[in-house]
């Protein structure tokens, strides 16, 4: 099991008003399966996300990863099983503009301590099997909505982490650079990554297994597509 | 620092070409303050990604510091940019999985620069924007202001000679532009050379120059 919650529960609070974001959310991912959540804006999609991707702790409640039980974890702690266990990819590509194709690819390899030869060898891999080699040298600004996005599921990818936790990863994409990137996301599920993407659309979550609903920070309803094997 | 000569721009459709740029003759020196404004369409980001190297001419010479920009190749290109502009965009592109220091220090980490100087040079670039309490915060932890300032910290952590900003108050509401634009007008006391791009009387009132594009061509 990668990933196991029990009465997930996130609040924010201001002065006068408590919002709970999260309520008590029971999930249990294995290795390798491949879901999606969906739900209105406002649901907890992405707060979830970010807990479940060690960026938050949850505000009570228990989650497990990698049977690690993480949820009172301090920052520095989750830093390290998060850097060497998990990509993530944003709607809005997230890549940096002052760095090079290159160099935004091999940003997670200089943070796990890799040498400069493996880090040299693991990114022309990932370039040349997403086709971004003639692009290694220019900056994101100078690539397309669909190239940008390409390098950041590259860079995502290049530690091969066990766990891509993707957020609306087609949100700023058109149609044919949309599939473009599920395909590749699709690919990563068959070489055994577990992926947790978040979507608002009901065709790309149809590439996962397994849909998960969320509304107003619960589970509502759950659909499994496809049998797998656990 | 910067000479433009009969730079154009255009883009070729089959037989037709549409022109963005014309002719435009440029001098900017050292430590200069310099707008550039105009109608959506006039040309003036395109101008700003040429000057930054992130885009080339389609005819004309662009000096930079006395080389000939226009004849070097993509490497070259690259490794000029990288050591001479800061380029400050509308939308902040930070990294959502990394903290506000981490976001801070990714420039430094690609230089052969020492730990403790890369440590030295990002608690100064946390002072300068006023973003300390913020280091260990996560992007999506803070507000839209905070986040272009981080975004800006990190475009001159390297100290650029030159920062190029387009429309870099466009997300911000009036009183973190004003913030934005103040430290603009402080970096540039300090004798760093600035071009941006607004639609803002405001902003342009900070810069001492201003240079208005119409259609591609630059306005007498």
């Amino acid at each position: 099991m990668i990933i196991q919650t029990k009465d997930l529960k996130k609040l924010y609070s201001t002065e006068e008003v408590e919002t709970t974001a999260l309520n008590n959310i029971n999930l249990e991912i294995q290795e390798g399966e491949y879901v999606a959540i969906m739900g209105p804006s406002g649901c907890g999609k992405s707060t979830l996300l970010n807990i479940l991707g060690l960026i938050d702790n949850p505000t009570s409640g228990e989650y497990q990863f990698l049977g690690k039980d993480v949820a009172k974890y301090s920052e520095r702690k989750r830093a390290g099983l998060r850097k060497s266990n998990i990509g993530f990819v944003f709607q809005s590509f997230n890549l940096i503009d002052e760095l090079t194709v290159f160099e935004n690819i091999e940003l997670p390899l200089l943070y796990l301590g890799f040498s400069a030869s493996e880090r040299k060898k693991r990114v022309n891999e990932v370039l040349e099997h997403m086709a971004l080699m003639p692009r290694k040298n220019h900056f994101p600004q100078q690539l397309s909505g669909g190239q940008q996005q390409r390098v950041a599921v590259a860079r995502a990818v290049v530690a091969k982490p066990k766990l891509i936790l993707a957020d609306e990863p087609t949100g700023n994409l058109d149609s044919t650079h949309g599939e473009e990137v599920m395909n590749l996301l699709a690919e990563l599920h068959a070489n055994g990554t577990t992926i947790v993407m978040v979507t608002h659309s009901q065709a790309y979550a149809e590439y996962s297994q397994r849909i998960i609903y969320l509304f107003d920070g619960q589970v509502v309803s759950e659909n499994i597509r496809t049998k797998f094997k656990l | 620092m910067i000479k433009l000569r009969g730079i154009t721009k255009y883009y070729s459709t089959g037989y037709v070409k549409t022109f963005v740029l014309r002719n435009v003759n440029l001098e900017i020196g050292e430590g200069e303050f310099v707008t550039i404004m105009g109608p959506s369409g006039a040309g003036k980001s395109t101008l700003l990604y040429i000057l930054g190297m992130l885009d080339m001419p389609s005819e004309g010479e662009y000096h930079f510091d006395g080389q000939p920009v226009h004849t070097f190749s993509d490497k070259r290109l690259t490794e000029l940019h990288k050591h001479s502009i800061g380029f400050v965009f509308q939308s902040y592109h930070l990294i959502d999985d990394l903290t506000v220091y981490e976001n801070l220090e990714t420039p430094l980490l690609y230089k052969k620069i020492k730990g403790s100087e890369r440590k030295s040079l990002v608690a100064e670039a946390l002072d300068q924007f006023h973003i300390v309490a913020k280091k260990g915060l996560f992007p999506n932890q803070l507000s839209g202001g905070q986040q272009q300032r981080v975004a800006i910290a990190r475009a001159l952590i390297t100290k650029p000679k030159l920062i190029l900003a387009d429309e870099p108050t466009g997300n911000l509401n009036s009183k973190e532009g004003k913030e934005i634009m103040e430290m603009f007008a402080e970096l540039n006391a300090g004798g760093t050379t600035i071009v941006q791009v607004t639609h803002s009387e405001l902003n342009a009132a900070y810069g001492r120059r201003t240079i208005h594009l119409l259609d591609g061509w630059v306005q007498p």
